[in-house]
Formats: structure tokens, sequence, C-alpha cells
């Protein structure tokens, strides 16, 4: 028996930064405010604090901050006419779980995106013509810019505190920043990280073959900072437990360091943990949302009414949950219709490693977003004709991640256990690092989302199965970066280098970058699009669809700033539009 | 003639009317200078049903339910019986109260003030709620033996007015060692858990904390605050590099935070005219805990705390010059080092952050040295902390 709850004005599906921004704006505006987060309640000194987070077996071994495949997980296959498999052990990408979501155990790699990648298409057309388009690329323009979104990329790079160094202030060339970001109102609420030794010799490199490197911007605080609500961030101490670990030195940008002390204090919000939403409930295209289906780890089953229902999942559970709610139409892969699903893309990541003989690299210093960046090969400001492929990739050095379970670098040549092996990697830890180019991934015909007729979860409801292989264009795109990459790596006069380029086919199995978007896309046509440039649902007006779910095709950028500024811009759009008048905004 | 017969009246209930609200509201505010809901008020309770356990260096005291509910709170007292009560700790039917109702303090407040108090408890909504007495082991559950005590201990209070002091501090004055009763924990005890008015303001303990001196010590007092810096700290609980934890951080939330901006400067002027006390020079530590406590601190403190105990404003407390550090019992740092503890989180200060404790992961010798460290770095001195004091 399902029992019916006390309504509330806004439900929130998922917890992590985006419904978090979400709970902020709306529970701010006067709204009761109820978010649903399927796993655990997470606090930094309970659940993370310094004296126990370093703990590489249970977080970056054991995954303990992602879901649990037992709980949730996709099947997978490569092209339509394979069967798909459920994913069983994560590996490609890692999800996350629990109050914060993939917030507390990011990076913080913070970036903005170009503005030619939110006009991607036309601009190709325009520039390169109709046929340098292979015909099975399903890229779109997103519908909105970003000067639309600038001040909202402003106003979370505030919250959080983010060090970088602006290279375009307004139009103005600032030396040390991206020569060739998009403009920025404000500089970096707080100086760039301090320099550890590896990523400055990939920078030195890097300006003597002609490139322009700049600090990574980063989420990981160069200082204290405290952010407009009055909550206060520490500095980073260079730890190195960052990425698959929460931050106990609250030095990393989350909605705990950010956004939860403020919400703990209003009476309109709440918060309930372990709480899976099954379905939400609407009255059909054209009508409204009413609520949503949960359970909790009682068993028992709850409908909460709601006049604003915002789904905040992860990628893929934003698309399950409109599949299976029956909001949208499922896409087609055969005909190309439908929307739900639809244009689904991931990340072309590809890297270098280097091994001195003569240079002590200290890798055990490091974060999570610490280290130098060229942006030359990324986006539109080169020709791309010559090159047949469309999209780029950054290139960076950055000192992340060497741990001793995880991280044993030796040079070619090694045997890969016994005596020699432990020598060599006694030698190479010091001694080697690994340069890295993450490259665009453009949505194609054949990479899509749809729910798989075999594989069902605990409450029986079919898995997500996930359809997707690197196109040609963006392997070509790999390669072609790979090439710029080593060329660099050579530039540092390593002892040895060892190249390792992405190919086809793509493989779940080994950690590659946890950048899955697409599938309920932003648009300005409802047709190619599931929801409209204030992420609203073209079919129910009251429902709101955010997260990187939204991008019709993925820059080669990390994605959570883009992610954050069209959460704020959503927000703001319901805030000042929809609360007066309910309604299509677009 | 009639008619204005009756609007004189009406004007005149109006007049009683909003004297009788002004009084209510005067009444209130004492209570907020009182901290009386942080003993009386069960935490997500009713305000002022009673209930809570109060731990006192004797044992337990149950708070009492002060609504006006007959059976089990104020119903049945009169005026009479509430003024003796809440003033010099008798109840109605002249037993004696445990001073950890603090009536030697509350004795500062006058008639009508109490009337007041009295007056604002009165238009709470009455709670059932009978939990009352104590729980305390003999003798102390004898409670004839408080006659002595009062005579010992309650002396009438002394004139608050200093010759040369403007009226600033004597609402300071008057707050803090009225009804404010700071000195209940800032002032340490004698065996018998009364005042040790010869050591006024050189700190105390409170439910195993440490309650430091308010005097005007650089070291283990106020000497080295402005003014400014503490009545921030009352209103935020976060300043000069410091973060109110343990009991403060319920007196800074319940009642310091809602006390108006002129009578936190009124307690922080009067504070900082507090002398220095003689303060006692402390052998130098050993070099062999002081360097293992070094190696320590760096892995395991330094990352939030800073290499130079410098911390963070408002998120990590300043080690270096703190008064808790350095303060002669070592038992708040052994606590949060121990057992972790939460910074209390305030409008204007709303981080909140918390430090893990490190019981499990570090000894009794680590915790000592490290403490021993600490407590003598930066310009820090204080005594040397022993295995066996990190132990208790």
């Amino acid at each position: 028996m399902t029992i019916r709850l006390k309504p509330v004005d806004a439900v929130i599906i998922g917890f992590g930064w985006s419904g978090a921004l979400l709970a902020e704006a709306l529970s701010g505006a006067g709204l009761t405010v109820l978010a649903l987060e399927r796993g655990p309640f997470r606090d930094t000194a309970q659940d993370f604090p310094p004296s126990r987070v370093a703990d590489e077996l249970r977080y970056a071994v054991r995954h303990d901050l992602v879901v649990k495949p037992a709980e949730n997980t996709i099947t997978f296959r490569n092209k339509t006419s394979q069967t798909a498999l459920p994913v069983r052990a994560l590996g490609s990408f890692l999800p996350g779980s629990g109050v914060g979501g993939g917030g507390v155990h990011w990076n913080g790699q913070t970036w903005r995106f170009r503005p030619s990648d939110f006009t991607l298409k036309s601009r190709a057309l325009a520039r390169y013509g109709k046929n340098f388009l292979a015909p099975d690329l399903t890229i779109q323009d997103w519908g909105v810019s970003y000067d639309e979104l600038e001040p909202f990329y402003d106003r979370f790079e505030y919250l959080c505190g983010i060090s970088g160094q602006a290279g375009n202030l307004r139009g103005a060339r600032l030396p040390g920043g991206n020569p060739f970001e998009g403009a920025r109102a404000r500089p970096y609420p707080t100086p760039p990280m301090a320099m550890p030794y590896a990523p400055t010799l990939f920078a030195d490199a890097a300006r003597g073959v002609g490139y322009h490197p700049f600090p990574q911007p980063s989420a990981n605080l160069s200082q204290a900072y405290t952010n407009p609500f009055g909550v206060v961030l520490g500095a980073c101490s260079y730890c190195g437990f960052c990425e698959r670990f929460g931050c106990g030195n609250y030095a990393k940008a989350s909605p705990q360091t950010t956004i939860l002390p403020i919400l703990r204090e209003r009476a309109q919000f709440s918060l309930r943990t372990q709480c899976t939403v099954l379905t939400i409930a609407h009255d059909g295209k054209g009508s409204k949302a009413r609520g949503v289906t949960y359970t909790d780890d009682s068993g028992e089953v709850f409908f909460q009414p709601a006049d604003l229902v915002i789904l905040s999942a992860y990628t893929f559970e934003n698309i399950r949950l409109l599949l299976l709610s029956g909001i949208g139409a499922p896409y087609d892969p055969a005909s190309g219709k439908g929307v739900v699903g639809r244009n689904y893309s991931y990340q072309t990541t590809s890297s270098v490693a280097l091994g001195f003989a003569d240079k002590l690299l200290n890798p055990f210093i490091g974060a999570g977003a610490l280290g130098m960046v060229i942006d030359d090969w990324n986006g539109d400001h080169y020709d791309h004709g010559p090159l047949g492929f469309l999209g780029g990739a950054y290139l960076a050095a950055l000192a992340t991640n060497s741990r001793p379970i995880l991280n044993h670098p030796t040079p070619p040549g090694t045997p890969r256990w016994g005596a020699a092996w432990k020598r060599a990697v006694a030698k190479s830890y010091l001694r080697s690092m690994r340069i890295l180019a993450s490259g665009s991934s453009l949505s194609h015909r054949g990479a899509y989302c749809d729910l798989d007729p075999t594989y069902r979860d605990r409450f029986r409801r079919p898995l997500l199965r996930l359809t997707f292989d690197f196109h040609p264009n963006d392997l070509k795109m790999s390669a072609f970066a790979t090439d710029r990459l080593a060329e660099i790596g050579r530039a540092m006069r390593p002892e040895w280098l060892v190249v390792d380029k992405r190919e086809a086919p793509y493989s779940i199995v080994p950690y590659q970058s946890t950048h899955n978007v697409g599938g309920a896309i932003i648009g300005a046509d409802p047709t190619t699009s599931v929801v409209n440039p204030y992420l609203q649902s073209w079919d129910l007006d009251n429902l709101f669809v955010v997260g990187a779910s939204a991008f019709p095709q993925n820059a080669s950028y990390n994605p959570t700033g883009t992610v954050a500024a069209l959460a704020l811009r959503a927000a703001e759009a319901i805030t000042t539009r929809y609360l007066r008048a309910p309604g299509p905004l677009a | 003639m009639r008619g204005a017969f009756c609007g004189v009246l009406l004007l005149l209930l109006a007049a009683i009317s909003a004297r009788a609200e002004d009084r209510v509201a005067v009444g209130q505010y004492l209570t907020i200078l009182g901290d009386c809901a942080a003993c009386h008020t069960p935490p997500g309770g009713a305000p002022f049903s009673g209930g809570r356990r109060i731990p006192t260096p004797f044992g337990w005291v149950i708070a009492p339910n002060l609504t006006f509910d007959r059976k089990s709170g104020l119903g049945l007292w009169s005026a009479a019986d509430f003024d003796r009560a809440l003033r010099f700790g008798r109840k109605p039917d002249g037993g004696f109260l445990y001073p950890a109702h603090p009536y030697p303090y509350f004795a500062r407040f006058t008639a009508e003030e109490s009337a007041a108090i009295r007056a604002y408890l009165a238009t709470l909504a009455p709670v059932y709620q009978p939990a009352r007495g104590a729980d305390l082991p003999f003798p102390f559950d004898f409670r004839v033996l408080l006659w002595f005590w009062n005579a010992l201990y309650v002396p009438a209070p002394p004139p608050l007015r200093g010759a040369g002091h403007d009226a600033l501090w004597d609402r300071g004055a008057w707050i803090a060692n009225g009804p404010g009763h700071c000195g209940a924990c800032h002032t340490p005890k004698t065996l018998l858990g009364g005042d040790d008015l010869a050591r006024a303001w050189q700190g105390g303990m409170a439910a195993g904390w440490l309650a430091p001196a308010l005097d005007g010590d650089p070291r283990t007092g106020l000497g080295a605050w402005r003014e400014a810096e503490i009545a921030q700290f009352l209103a935020t609980g976060a300043a000069h590099g410091q973060l109110a934890t343990g009991p403060m951080a319920e007196v800074i939330t319940l009642s310091t935070a809602q006390m108006t901006k002129a009578d936190r400067a009124a307690i922080a002027h009067y504070l900082k005219t507090l002398p220095q006390s003689p303060g006692s020079v402390a052998p130098a530590p050993p070099p062999a805990m002081m360097a293992a406590g070094e190696a320590l601190y760096r892995l395991r403190c330094a990352p939030c705390h800073g290499r130079d105990g410098e911390g963070t404003a408002g998120l990590f407390p300043r080690l270096a010059g703190s008064a808790i550090v350095q303060a002669p019992q070592p038992a708040t740092i052994l606590r949060v080092v121990r057992e972790g503890t939460r910074a209390v989180a305030t409008k204007a200060a709303p981080t909140g952050p918390a430090m893990p404790g490190f019981a499990g992961l570090l000894d009794d010798g680590a915790i000592a040295a490290i403490a021993t460290y600490i407590r003598n770095s930066w310009g820090n001195a204080a005594p040397a902390v022993s295995e066996a004091e990190a132990r208790r």
C-alpha cells in the first residue's frame, strides 16, 4: 500500500550538486522543499575526517562513496546488434551516491565551456560546410549561449571559491591565464594553487613548443575562502587523496562545504536519505507532474505530492526515470525519432607516460585539480578543415592519484611481477609522471540509452541500457591530440616515454571518466530535445531535468562547472518567472 | 458622560495591557540574559518544560518544568514562591534548591525583574512534564546541608559599582555577575562546589570541558583579545581565531547571540577591565616529548591547524596563543583530540565545522606528546601533559 504524504511545494530527486543548488534557490524563495537522496547522509567530520579518509583500499579500490552495482547499475553494449550485459563491477565511470553525490568524490576540475561549444553545429556548418560532418553525427546547438550562462558560471565559482588565473577578463587578455577562454566578468575568487614540479616541467616544455600553459581551475582551494553565504572553506593540504575521496579539510568545494550549512538552518527545507524514487506521477503530455513515488530502506512505498518536480539524479537515472515514468518520446535508433535517451556522449581520453633519470617529482604532493593545462588544441579557434575532425582536447599534467595501491609506474619492458618489477617501481615512483589529453565526444546516432528488455533492478524495474562506441571523428581527434601531447612529452626530454592512445571499441572496464552526458538534452526544438533552454520539460512544465543529461554532446572539459551554471540558470528562471506565471518558459 | 467614561476606561485598560506586554517582553529578555533555556528547555522540546538532566561534579540534577502546568510546573506557585526560588534558592515549602540553579547570581535580580520573568513564563503554554529532582549520592542528597553551603558561599551580593567606571561597565558587570552567571563556569570552584572568589575569573570546568579564564591574563585569559573580538565571539561563536564548542556553543546560541548588541558590548567592556592573575611559569617540557609531538603534529594536525598553529579564521581554531590550549588543565584539548567536537553554527558564522576524534588512531602517549607540543610551541607555554593524564 502506498502511503500518501503531505504535499510540498517542490520535491528534488537526487541531492548532488544540482539538487543542492536547486534546493538552496527554491527554499530561499520561500518554497517548502523536500530532497530525496538514494544514498546515505554524509558529513565531513563524521564520514570522511582527515583522521580516516586516507584509506585507498576503502575509497579508491572498493569505491565506498559511489553507487553499489547491486543497488543500481546499467547494462552495456557497443552497438545495437549486440546483446547488452549488466555492469556488475564499476570500471569506466563512478557515479556518486549519497548526500553531495559526485560532488563529494570529484576532483574539483571546474571549467567553463568555450563560447563555440554552445553553437558547435551551426558553427561547423557555416565554417566547414554540410559535407564536413559525418551523416550519423547528431550534434546540436544548445539553445543557450555562453554569454547567457556567464553570470551563472560566475556565481558557482564564487560559491565554491575556485582557484585559478583568468585569461580573458571582460575581453582583456591576462598573462598566465587561458587565452582561449570566454570573457569572464570577474577574476577567479582565489589565486591558482601552488604548482608542483611535474606540471611545471610540462608547462615549461609546452611554452617552448609555442603553447599557452595555465593553471587548472580548481575547487581544491589555494587558500581559505568565505563564500557569499558566509560559509568558510579551508586551504588544500595537497594530501593527494582527492578523486574518489571526500575532503576532510573542508578544502574541496562540495555541497557539504558550500551550501549544506545554510540549508540545515532553513525550516522550509528537509532532506530524506536512503530514499529511491521509483516514478514521477503525471497526467500525460501537456499536463503537470503530480509528485513522485519513492521507497525507503523500510520497504514502504510513499507518494509525495509536489507542485514542482526537480529531477537532478545522475545522468543515467535521469534518463531512466523519464523512461519509466512515460515522460517524453523514447529515442528509436532505427528511425532516429524520439528524444529520451538520444545523444548520449562521453569523454575521449588518452595519455602519455614519461620517466626521468635525473628528476625527483615527488608525486605524493597532489590534489584533484592541481596542474598545468594547454587549451591550444581545443574549441574552434584553429582550422579543423584540413584535419578532418570536429572537436578537440585540452592537454594537461595533473599532480594527482599517485597513491600506493593503484599506482605503480614502470618503464617499458619491465617484467609484470617479481624482483625486477619491484626494483623498477621503487625507482620509477618518484621519477615518472603521466600527461593526458581530455577530448570531446560527439553525439551520434548509435550512441544512446534505452530500457533493457531483460535485466531488472532490485525493485523489478528495467535497468537502463547503454549502447556506445567512439565515433571515428573522435578517434581521429584523439589521435591528433595524443600526437601533440607526445610532442610536448618528448620536449620534456624524458628517459622513456609510452603513448597510450584511445582505440575502439570502447571498453567499459578500465576507468576513463565519470563524464556520462546527454540522453535528456537541452535544445530550442521540442522534436530534438527533452528540455528547453531552462531545463524545463517540454512535456510537463513543472518538471525540470537538471544535470549533465542536458548536454547535447560533450566538450573536452570536465562538466561540473557547466552542470552548475545550467542548474543555477534554471533555478533563477523558476524563482523569478515560473513561480509568478507557471507555464512553459520557452 | 457615560461614553467619555467608557473611553477613559478603554484607554486605561489599553495602557495596562501595553504595560503588561512590556513586562512580558522584559521578562523574556531576562531569560535570555540568564540562559534559562539551556537547562530548562529540553532539546527539541517545549520551551521551559524542564526535564533536562544537568551534570554537576556531585551527580545529576534534573531541571524542573517552568511552565504554569498545575500538576508538574509552577501553576500553583505564588509570586512570592517564584521570587524566593529564583533569587534565593528556596522551595515553597522552605526546602533548599541545589545551586545548579545559579541563585547566588540571580540574587542580583530586583523583585520587579523577578516578577517580569514570572509574567513571561506565565504566557507559555503549560506542559505536563513531571520529571524533577536529583540523583546525588550521600551526603549531597541531604539538602539541609545547603544551609551551611549558602552561609559559606551566598553572601549578600556585594555592590558592583566600581570607582571611575561608566554605565557600560555597570551594565556589563551586572550581566556577567548576575543573570549571565558567567562565573558559574569561568570561576574555579572550591571542593564544595562554591565559587572560589579569591581566584575569580581564573577559569573552571563545565561538564568535563574547560571554561577558560576570562581575566586579563594574556596567555590563559582574555588579555590578548580586543573588546570588539569578545563581543563578536558572543554574537557569532567565532572570533580571535577561536570557535565556540562544548557547553559554550549552547550559551552562544541560546543566550549571547540573542542579546542586544549593546549588552554584548557591555560584557566585553567589563571583562576587559578584569586584572591579570598572578601567573606561574611552567617548567620547560621534555625535549624528546616535544620532538615526538612535533612529528605527530605535522602529520595529523598541521593540514588544518597550520604548521605554526595559525589555524583558519572561522574554520580551524588558532592554537598559537589560544587560552584553551594553554590553560593549566589540559582537559579540553585532550578531550577534543580524543573525541573530536563540533563548533557552534550561528547566522553570522554558519559553517559549524567539526574536528574528528583521533582515539583509536593515536595512543595515549601520542596524544600526550601532541598536547605538550601545542601547549609549548609558537610562543605558547603550559605544563607538559603526561601519558597518565591523557589516559584519563
